[in-house]
């Protein structure tokens, strides 16, 4: 695919820089921004490639090394926190064999993080890719997880 | 026994927030006509006039804001411009995120009704990017009032020309910061500014710029509509109008809830909340969420409004409101609270950089040592004093709230 083309409908201004990174993260299948990527943002915008990168490292949502297919947020904020998401961290890690932060060996998954995401009604939450799911226990963690897991081996 | 009264969310749930045609059905953007056809100083003294004060947390007065923003000058300011804080990250807060998802048109026309008091001609919405659904909501509704000519050149034919336009965050705490959001939108690095300049005159780009909450913009096709006298008839006198306060925690119906300024935190949760989860006792509520205010019992029957709340030690901010029941720690929610902080500090300056680092050992060191607990608690006091008197933005100058709180409410249970 090319890149270039991606971005072009974005004005070449820097107010577009997050805009355009998140562009093509998400067009990534590996939901990353290589290298590659930075130096034609840089080149887009008329900046510089450290700057590209600066902004690229500070912001949780980027990453510059390859991720899983399936991008897990987990809510550790004060409210999850306190309705238990502690453990549907460990549940997590157990279902998969990762630590916060890994990948699957798959490449299927990378479990991460989160400031609260806004759902403390329905704690504990989790985003996987661009949705949310609620009201969470281990059983309902373990049937999503396989649920992805086995819509990926009948594709 | 209270009851929800809307302003912010009078329209949510009441159409398919992808359709702009049921909106108007309902009556929306009519008060974009109204104001069009206004002297734009007269828009400003009315919002003036209605109190209205800023609905993301520290609660200023938005007309004023308006005011300075509109009259702010500058030899080289070509543009003014208005931005839209929905970076709402503060734990225990959703109400943007229900506005952005169930109406976003009031959203966007309350943009429009403060672009034309100020004289602002482009616009941004800086949502944060985990909101997947408000992004969505929020490009269809956006895409829809342009084809309609309420957005673009030329504003029903009133010569009044409005770009507005979303970005997007990616997952920084700190950017819901007013002047750290600026900077994030300039495509840098989320660091806070110092302040002043304030926005009104150095704000994005270095031009002047409006900045107000979600709900704060959502609240002025009401106002417009329905003047400032009904509007300060709701609520308490310093702080009229209604607000939404999101519950959760150990109640039984956790949510949003709009109700008029001055209810009370027993009445929000007896009365809409559905009283205590379990029938356990209650024991504490953070007020404000992580950058909020621990209280007790004491406070149960004091009026929730911004000042109201000060007096007693505690704060409003955004309206979250974490209710712990007696089978909770304080001490362990102190703990998450203080981790996300060293997590969330950006590093810039020194005082926060290493003070939430500095607060964490000590809560390490008392989680070891329960019995050392009233010294360390001493010692967090003095750190996050120094903080507060020495960080450039917000977040460092936050810790200190709670852990004051703390030393007020809960002095023996740390």
């Amino acid at each position: 695919m090319d890149k270039s083309a991606l971005i072009s409908d974005f004005e070449p201004t820097n107010d577009n820089m997050l805009n355009i990174l998140h562009r093509l993260q998400n067009n990534n299948p590996n939901n990353f921004l290589s290298t590659e990527d930075l130096k034609l943002v840089a080149e887009y915008l008329n900046t510089t490639y450290s700057s590209v990168y600066g902004v690229a490292k500070y912001y949780s949502m980027f990453s510059l090394k390859p991720r899983g297919e399936n991008i897990i947020r987990i809510c550790k904020s004060p409210v999850c926190h306190m309705i238990s998401s502690k453990s549907m961290i460990e549940v997590i890690e157990s279902v998969l064999d990762i630590k916060m932060g890994g990948t699957t060996s798959d490449m299927l998954f990378t479990l991460e993080p989160s400031e609260c995401l806004g759902h403390c009604a329905q704690a504990p939450v989790m985003m996987i890719n661009d949705k949310m799911y609620s009201d969470l226990n281990a059983d309902k963690i373990k049937e999503i997880l396989e649920k992805i897991k086995n819509n990926n081996s009948t594709q | 026994m209270i009851k929800e009264q809307k302003i912010a969310l009078v329209n949510a749930g009441k159409y398919n927030s992808e359709s702009i045609d049921e909106y108007i059905a309902l009556g929306g953007y009519n008060k974009v006509k109204k104001v069009l056809q206004k002297n734009p100083v007269d828009i400003i003294d009315l919002i003036i006039d209605a109190k209205l004060r800023g609905r993301g947390g520290a609660g200023f007065s938005t007309g004023l804001k308006n005011k300075f923003t509109n009259e702010s000058v500058c030899e080289r300011c070509v543009q003014k411009y208005i931005v839209c804080n929905a970076d709402e990250g503060e734990p225990g807060t959703f109400k943007d995120r229900v506005i952005m998802e169930q109406d976003p048109h009031v959203l966007i026309e309350g943009l429009i009704i403060a672009a034309f008091a100020i004289g602002a001609t482009k616009g941004y919405i800086y949502v944060r990017g985990e909101y997947t659904k408000s992004i969505q909501m929020l490009r269809v509704a956006l895409q829809q009032a342009k084809e309609k000519g309420f957005l673009g050149k030329n504003i029903l034919s009133s010569g009044f020309d409005f770009e507005l336009e979303i970005k997007l965050g990616a997952g920084s705490y700190l950017c819901g910061e007013e002047l750290t959001l600026l900077e994030s939108l300039e495509g840098k690095r989320g660091y806070p500014r110092i302040k002043p300049p304030f926005p009104a005159e150095k704000g994005l780009f270095g031009m002047p710029t409006l900045i107000n909450n979600v709900e704060t913009f959502a609240h002025l096709p009401y106002i417009i509509e329905h003047g400032a006298e009904h509007y300060k008839s709701m609520g308490t006198e310093k702080s009229p109008g209604t607000k939404i306060f999101t519950i959760s925690g150990d109640i039984n119906k956790p949510g949003y809830y709009e109700t008029p300024m001055g209810v009370t935190l027993r009445s929000l949760i007896d009365d809409l909340a559905g009283g205590m989860k379990d029938h356990k006792k209650f024991k504490a509520a953070l007020l404000g969420g992580a950058a909020g205010t621990f209280v007790d019992d004491t406070v149960l029957d004091t009026p929730m409004g911004f000042d109201t709340l000060k007096e007693k030690g505690a704060v409003l901010g955004s309206g979250a409101i974490i209710v712990m029941s007696e089978e909770r720690s304080i001490f362990d929610m102190v703990y998450s609270i203080l981790e996300f902080f060293k997590h969330e500090s950006c590093g810039k300056c020194v005082p926060c950089r290493v003070g939430t680092a500095q607060l964490m050992i000590l809560m390490d060191k008392a989680k070891e040592n329960p019995s050392e607990r009233d010294q360390i608690l001493d010692q967090l006091l003095y750190e996050a004093d120094y903080m507060a008197k020495n960080s450039l933005c917000p977040l460092g100058q936050s810790p200190i709230l709670s852990i004051k709180s703390l030393t007020q409410f809960f002095q023996h249970q740390f």
